[in-house]
């Protein structure tokens, strides 16, 4: 089964990599751009996408400064 | 320097796949102890008094740095040496690895300008009461490199404020000094126990005047006085 987890810095967490695309955004000339995030994507085929969290929990994330998502059937 | 039974104090350094400070590290020990490499993949630590995790790119900080190391076959004994009360000396990236293990509080971000700083800063003894810190004065200022991208230390304010209630908070960025955006100025930081203290400065690139410091000395030696004057079985 293909799972897709999607990892981002949690909420309240200074994300200077987002602020740093959020600035150069309007140099290019996208304006309107607000409250942008940079995260990983980690892809995965698993035979039990039920322990996918446990692996987020230990490995994929860090749950001290990230959250995550798991989609599960991801195409 | 009191000696038992003529057993000399021995600091093992770790060497994971993609450490690059080992080498320095060995050298900064061996200035006041023996000092031996131990490889990542072994289990038995040796019989060492004292455990150093050196800076570098262990595993090529792949997925988050220090997140792959922890899984190391050395760091099952280093983290059951920690939980014994054994001193364990984590160094920029070996800081990174122990609190991916859990051996410390926290984690290491980004730095908030996002650049890799190399430069020397100044920091100051928060807590001269620990096994890395005692041959130092309280607030004493010491001049130590920093190099590292991901330096920014991060925890929850309940737990920064349980840290500095707690002494754990042994080393902080003097005034104006702190690169990276580290909460509480934090440079250094022991777990609750004391004796696990991981920083960001390069204690061991501070330990000879050709190099323009020898402040980073202190952390070597105070290790090596309290393993020598505590109880050796032989």
């Amino acid at each position: 089964m293909k799972v897709r987890v999607l990892i981002r810095p949690k909420e309240g967490i200074l994300d200077p990599q987002g602020q740093a695309v959020e600035r150069a955004l309007p140099a290019l000339g996208f304006e309107g751009v607000e409250s942008v995030h940079v995260g990983r994507l980690v892809e995965l085929e698993v035979a039990d996408p039920a322990r996918v969290s446990e692996m987020c929990e230990q490995l994929l994330a860090n749950p001290l400064v990230e959250d995550y998502e798991v989609q599960v059937g991801a195409q | 320097m009191r000696r038992f039974a003529g057993v000399r104090m021995r600091f093992g350094v770790v060497r994971f796949p993609g450490s690059c400070d080992e080498v320095d590290a060995l050298l900064a020990c061996r200035r006041f102890a023996d000092a031996e490499i131990l490889w990542h993949r072994e289990r038995d630590l040796r019989g060492v008094g004292a455990v150093v995790l050196p800076g570098g790119f262990s595993y090529g900080d792949y997925l988050r740095v220090g997140a792959i190391a922890r899984f190391s076959p050395v760091m099952e004994a280093v983290t059951e040496f920690a939980r014994a009360g054994g001193p364990v000396l984590g160094i920029c990236n070996g800081f990174q690895v122990l609190c991916e293990a859990g051996l410390l509080p926290g984690a290491l971000l980004p730095n908030t300008g996002l650049r890799f700083l190399c430069r020397q800063v100044d920091v100051r003894v928060g807590n001269p009461d620990t096994v890395f810190t005692h041959a130092c004065a309280r607030a004493e200022r010491l001049s130590l490199p920093v190099k590292h991208g991901a330096g920014r230390f991060y925890a929850p304010d309940y737990v920064l404020d349980q840290m500095e209630a707690g002494g754990q908070i042994a080393l902080r960025y003097a005034e104006g000094h702190n690169p990276n955006g580290s909460a509480r100025d934090a440079a250094g930081v022991t777990n609750e126990a004391g004796n696990v203290l991981g920083l960001m400065p390069h204690p061991e690139h501070a330990t000879d005047p050709l190099t323009g410091s020898t402040d980073g000395g202190k952390l070597f030696a105070s290790v090596e006085q309290v393993e020598n004057e505590a109880p050796v079985l032989v």
